[in-house]
């Protein structure tokens, strides 16, 4: 099978001369899930932004290396693109703030005005809604604010807002991490189902989830990628021993 | 409880309760001019609130004149000064607020860039300035060249006044937003400015115009600048090309005149009446659109 994205020698710096993600190389396969984990500070979120080019955003971000997508390399497309193909859902749940639970899962069509017919947009805020199981919940109160939600469904909704614009891979930050334990079950659950259409990469700094979602780990320390395998592989036998140290909890 | 411990804490809870006193006083004595100006304005002022302040134009002094003598209310009222101060303020509305916006969100988003430090800074300076001295560059650029005193020049005023208010109060509000909500909206592969448009001038949408309402009730009452650009006018004039009469303006001219000295109270009602107004809509506003 070959690699949906791969990555080779990628480097990102906040400040010129130090690194926060050091010459990472690996690649990613369609239809799994990848946890990136490691402590805080590792560089974890870093990496994962480098993905969709979030850091463009900041100019004293500098990300080096090649990042490719489908065997395109991101830098030479156009960012907005980059960013279609790959969906970010990040930690805090974040539905527009004005926008009604209806019109924010098809906010990204709105934002790149792309106009719909109104059978279209019904179309596909249920098929979203309903692949992130917020359907049945919602479908009563469409023309509420995403803001009188709770936490979960709330992030539920953003999911379904960049599964909307049906990307190639989606990048998660740490997406449980401000919610509590049964909405964090429900968004475990969902990614089980989402990957078999899509390819996840997550980041997360409890193993306990990583081992329980993921098909592959990374584990991540000083910027640098020690270990990148099988799950049950990585938590049953380390290969190197600071991941050994990281997973029994000597560090981190 | 140790002797000396309980002394000093004993002296600490009286120097709390006599500083809360103080406090509590000196708010007071700060409502008391308030009041006093309420009070004064509104005593003086109702005798002349009817409904000719608000249908006919400001009457020759001789005719005011003649009614004082003969005991009647004075024959006209301000209508002349409505229309003006909506004409020139509107107009001032129109210039500043779409330039200041853009300011605004300029300023916001290039926190870092030299440029932007140096038009904060005049941004700065221009709110500054003495209303006086924005009054003569007015007069200097649209007056001079035109050769005509004008709604237009005294909208030229104003705008200056308002622009630092409207470009603060955007960036204020626009750096207050969560960076999520920008990020978000580049995640979804949109561009620049339609998270802008979209995104962050909707969500910030109750500071702003809130700022703009506080930005428009400070100008509504500014007489300097528009003495020396819109000048005044004794009839209702729509052209913002001619002179133009405007509420402050009326109560400079009627405090200047003893016949007609009367309809100074009742302008100044109307003037407090329509910023309380702005005052409340923004308040409102402020609360109903909190995120």
């Amino acid at each position: 099978m070959k690699p949906v994205l791969q990555m080779k020698d990628v480097s990102v710096s906040y400040t010129p001369g130090t690194f926060a993600v050091k010459n990472v190389t690996t690649d990613i396969y369609p239809n799994t899930i990848t946890a990136i984990m490691g402590p805080s500070g590792c560089g974890k979120s870093t990496l994962l932004r480098a993905i969709n080019r979030m850091h463009d955003l900041y100019a004293n971000i500098k990300t080096t290396g090649e990042i490719t997508l489908k065997g395109n390399n991101i830098f030479n497309m156009n960012s907005m693109e980059v960013r279609r193909l790959a969906g970010m859902v990040f930690q805090q749940p974040n539905p527009f703030p004005t926008m009604s639970i209806y019109e924010n899962v098809l906010a990204g069509y709105k934002l790149n005005g792309i106009s719909l017919k109104k059978r279209e947009k019904d179309e596909i805020v249920e098929q979203s809604l309903q692949s992130v199981a917020l359907w049945d919940e919602v479908k009563d109160v469409m023309s509420k604010r995403g803001s009188f939600l709770s936490g979960g469904q709330q992030q539920r909704l953003c999911i379904a807002r960049t599964l909307a614009l049906k990307p190639e891979i989606l990048l998660m930050d740490e997406p449980t991490s401000a919610l509590d334990p049964i909405s964090t079950n429900k968004i475990e659950e969902l990614l089980l189902e989402l990957k078999q259409k899509f390819t996840i990469i997550v980041v997360t700094h409890n193993m306990s989830q990583a081992a329980r979602i993921s098909d592959n780990s990374m584990f991540m320390y000083l910027g640098e990628l020690v270990e990148h395998g099988n799950t049950t592989q990585m938590f049953t036998k380390p290969k190197n021993k600071r991941t050994e140290e990281y997973l029994t909890g000597v560090f981190g | 409880m140790n002797l000396n411990l309980k002394k000093s804490m004993d002296s600490r809870k009286g120097k709390n309760k006599l500083i809360y006193i103080l406090v509590c006083l000196f708010s007071f004595f700060a409502m008391i001019p308030l009041f006093l100006i309420l009070w004064d304005v509104i005593s003086k002022g109702y005798k002349n609130f009817n409904i000719n302040l608000f249908t006919k134009v400001t009457p020759s002094s001789m005719d005011a004149l003649i009614a004082n003598m003969n005991g009647d209310p004075i024959p006209g009222g301000i209508l002349n000064g409505i229309t003006g101060s909506v004409l020139i303020v509107g107009l001032a509305i129109l210039f500043s607020v779409p330039l200041g916006l853009f300011i605004g969100i300029y300023l916001s988003e290039n926190r870092d860039k030299k440029f932007a430090g140096l038009v904060s800074y005049l941004t700065d300076l221009l709110q500054g300035m003495p209303s006086i001295v924005i009054g003569i560059i007015a007069y200097a650029w649209v007056v001079k060249p035109l050769g005509s005193y004008s709604a237009l020049a005294g909208s030229v005023a104003l705008t200056m006044m308002m622009l630092p208010m409207i470009v603060r109060s955007t960036e204020e509000t626009l750096k207050m937003l969560p960076v999520s909500y920008k990020e978000a909206g580049l995640a979804l592969g949109s561009s620049y400015t339609s998270v802008v448009f979209n995104i962050l001038l909707p969500s910030g949408f109750g500071g702003i115009f809130t700022g703009i309402l506080l930005a428009i009730s400070r100008v509504m009452g500014e007489t300097a600048p528009l003495m020396l650009t819109a000048l005044g006018a004794s009839v209702v004039n729509w052209n913002v090309m001619e002179p133009t009469s405007a509420l402050p303006l009326l109560i400079w001219d009627f405090y200047n005149d003893p016949n007609l000295v009367e309809l100074v109270w009742s302008t100044s009602l109307l003037l407090l009446i329509f910023i309380f107004l702005l005052n409340w809509i923004a308040k409102i506003v402020a609360r109903k659109w909190k995120i």
